[in-house]
């Protein structure tokens, strides 16, 4: 292989309507490799997420940029090659995983799915591979369970229906958007740990979307902080919150009262809020919340590499950052 | 000192569930089993568990929002169910709730200052009056006056739910019921929420009874906690010994799922994630609630429900196990005795 990537996405750009709602987002996932996507509501990380799988429609249209997967370039806009790659080289899975299953359709139905669809195995087949695949992830009585509609499958079980379903035709990327967040935090640590080692046993890449640190720090091996829809700052895990870079990503982190933290006493809080994407201001969009924000802010900084193996940030105080809070 | 300002004792909330059947017995959802509590004045109490621990049905039975099945609920030592009506909305001043969703607790038709002024007008204010306490309010929990005259969907997530919190003071009630009050807002929104609720407490004397599942925020604010699971007690504990020294293996599962967001300490934790789901409420086991994901399960456990003793000071437990641990005897040895006297 010449390129090392799964996948790599260039100067990404979505609109909706009128308004630039991504901006220029950058990155790429190792084979392997479990990249998250962080921020919060608005940052437009859940857009980027579904313009990969060209799921993008209405007045929300991608409006410049390229994906390429393991070398070869998607063309997000047709969705007819759209859809001979969703389930089979690229899988999904998302939030509410009852709301994201047919009611009526046995799971097992659901799992095998893809594989028929796609013309990769006979029914039956297809339904033998899908009880295996509900085996591996873990779900208890397999053959029993396969042919029970998902009403009768709690939450967690529905999110592991959700994982074979997405797995079951070995694809080279999985993008999970917010795979765990509505799940309770036992279970959601039982996902997590189902992610890790599948990953481990498929060598498949995983772009997890989130906007809980703990759940970057548990399972992601790279991180990309996004706000107002562009990329602010790239880094290797544990340098990411070691030592952030960027202001954004060192308030934030700030922010979240912790288990191993100060009790009752003030939190840190990053002062505004994320501006509609009607009223981004001009240059860097975190300048007007920013407490190193300077005149020169009012240019935009682009992603610029602020030492360590592949670590970027997009800020002109960059190296102030440390001194924050 | 402490001084209860409510308390709920042996509280119940059992629905029955629509089977379609005429005939034969109804099956109960025994949402809240059986739940003790006290909360004094000034102080937080954090009630935690996973979804369908009972903690919102808890919440909602105080604020008389959900049928008492049996069990009493104490408003300065008075029982709420013998209240005579003027009485009970005397109550209501004292009590107040705050919901998760502003979105959907503000009426869209109806601007900010209308909304907080609701529950003066209910309550008999003249309207100089209320336009005054409606300005105070808003100073109070951090809104511009500007946005006396806006719409809801004019504001931001964070500010929504000031304006929520505005109204659950207009009365200036002594007990503020927190439900999931920060879980839908963004990290850098909960934070200022937060704060604003630490400092309405200090300003302001409010106890409050703070029911969430994130354990993270709980720790933060609560004095107390008490750990719920399948509509039960099981463990209660002041917020330092709980995070220290929890007894109850449900708590010990719970507190090492929660991930730190912090790698190098997130990664070093051994991970043991709690095997299985709660089980279905209308099924629930005779003995212990958790005995069905339990590590340290006995023989007896599923048959003997454990009742909450008094472990330490103000450490109250639900496990026959650990009892015996602490105490060197539980239930489960007086029941086994008399087919097994060797024990």
């Amino acid at each position: 292989m010449t390129d090392a990537h799964t996948l790599e996405i260039r100067d990404l750009c979505i609109d909706v309507g009128d308004f630039s709602v991504v901006d220029g987002v950058e990155f790429s996932i190792g084979r392997g490799e479990i990249v998250a996507l962080v921020g919060e509501s608005g940052s437009g990380k859940s857009l980027t997420a579904l313009s990969i799988m060209g799921l993008l429609s209405g007045a929300v249209h991608q409006s410049g940029g390229t994906a390429t997967l393991e070398g070869k370039q998607l063309d997000l806009q047709n969705d007819a090659a759209m859809r001979k790659l969703r389930g089979t080289a690229l899988s999904m899975i998302f939030q509410e995983p009852i709301a994201s299953l047919n009611p009526l359709l046995s799971v097992g139905a659901q799992v095998a799915e893809s594989l028929i669809v796609h013309g990769r195995a006979s029914s039956a087949e297809a339904w033998d591979r899908a009880v295996e695949m509900l085996q591996d992830v873990g779900i208890p009585a397999p053959d029993r369970r396969a042919r029970q509609l998902p009403s009768e499958l709690s939450g967690g079980m529905c999110q592991r229906v959700m994982i074979a379903s997405a797995l079951i035709a070995a694809p080279r990327l999985l993008i999970a958007d917010e795979p765990t967040t509505a799940l309770d935090v036992t279970i959601q640590a039982q996902i997590l740990h189902l992610m890790r080692r599948l990953r481990a046993e498929t060598d498949t890449s995983i772009l997890i979307i989130t906007h809980d640190m703990g759940v970057v720090a548990s399972i992601a091996d790279r991180v990309c902080v996004m706000y107002g829809g562009r990329i602010v700052e790239q880094a290797e895990v544990h340098q990411l919150f070691a030592e952030p870079r960027h202001p954004y990503t060192k308030l934030l982190l700030a922010t979240i009262p912790r288990l191993d933290g100060a009790r009752k006493q003030e939190l840190f809080s990053i002062s505004g809020m994320v501006p509609d994407a009607s009223a981004w201001p001009e240059g860097c969009r975190f300048r007007t919340r920013c407490p190193l924000a300077t005149e020169r802010c009012a240019t935009r900084p682009q992603l610029a590499p602020v030492g360590g193996a592949g670590r970027v940030a997009a800020c002109w105080h960059s190296d102030k950052v440390g001194g924050l809070t | 000192m402490s001084e209860a300002l409510l308390s709920v004792r042996g509280l119940k909330v059992h629905f029955p569930v629509a089977t379609g059947k005429l005939f034969g017995e109804t099956p109960l959802v025994r949402a809240v089993d059986g739940v003790d509590l006290t909360l004094n004045k000034g102080e937080t109490l954090g009630i935690v568990g996973e979804s369908g621990c009972g903690k919102s049905t808890t919440g909602n039975a105080i604020l008389g929002l959900a049928p008492v099945t049996a069990g009493e609920i104490l408003f300065e030592g008075r029982d709420v169910a013998t209240l005579t009506g003027r009485e009970r909305q005397a109550l209501w001043r004292d009590l107040q709730v705050v919901f998760q969703d502003p979105v959907s607790a503000l009426n869209p038709k109806r601007t900010i200052a209308q909304s907080i002024a609701e529950p003066l007008a209910i309550h008999d204010a003249t309207r100089a009056r209320r336009q005054a306490r409606v300005d105070e309010l808003m100073a109070l929990v951090g809104l511009r006056s500007g946005l006396r005259d806006r719409y809801p969907n004019e504001l931001s997530g964070g500010q929504r739910q000031r304006v929520v919190i505005a109204r659950a003071l207009a009365l200036e009630p002594r007990i503020v019921i927190c439900d999931e009050a920060v879980s839908a807002l963004d990290v850098s929104i909960q934070s200022q929420v937060l704060n604003l609720l630490l400092r309405l407490q200090r300003d302001l004397g409010l106890s409050y009874l703070f029911i969430s599942h994130d354990l993270s925020v709980v720790r933060h604010i609560a004095d107390r906690i008490v750990v719920m699971y399948l509509g039960t007690v099981v463990e209660e504990a002041p917020t330092d010994t709980l995070f220290s020294r929890a007894l109850h293996p449900y708590t010990e599962a719970l507190l090492s799922a929660v991930p730190i967001p912090d790698p190098a300490i997130e990664r070093s934790k051994t991970k043991s994630p709690l095997q299985g789901d709660v089980p279905n409420p209308m099924d629930m086991p005779r003995g212990c609630p958790f005995v069905s994901r339990c590590p340290l399960r006995e023989a007896g456990c599923e048959d003997v429900r454990p009742v909450p003793v008094i472990v330490a000071s103000g450490h109250r437990l639900a496990c026959h196990v650990r009892e015996r641990e602490i105490t060197g005897r539980s239930a489960l040895d007086t029941a086994r005795t008399p087919e097994d006297p060797l024990t």
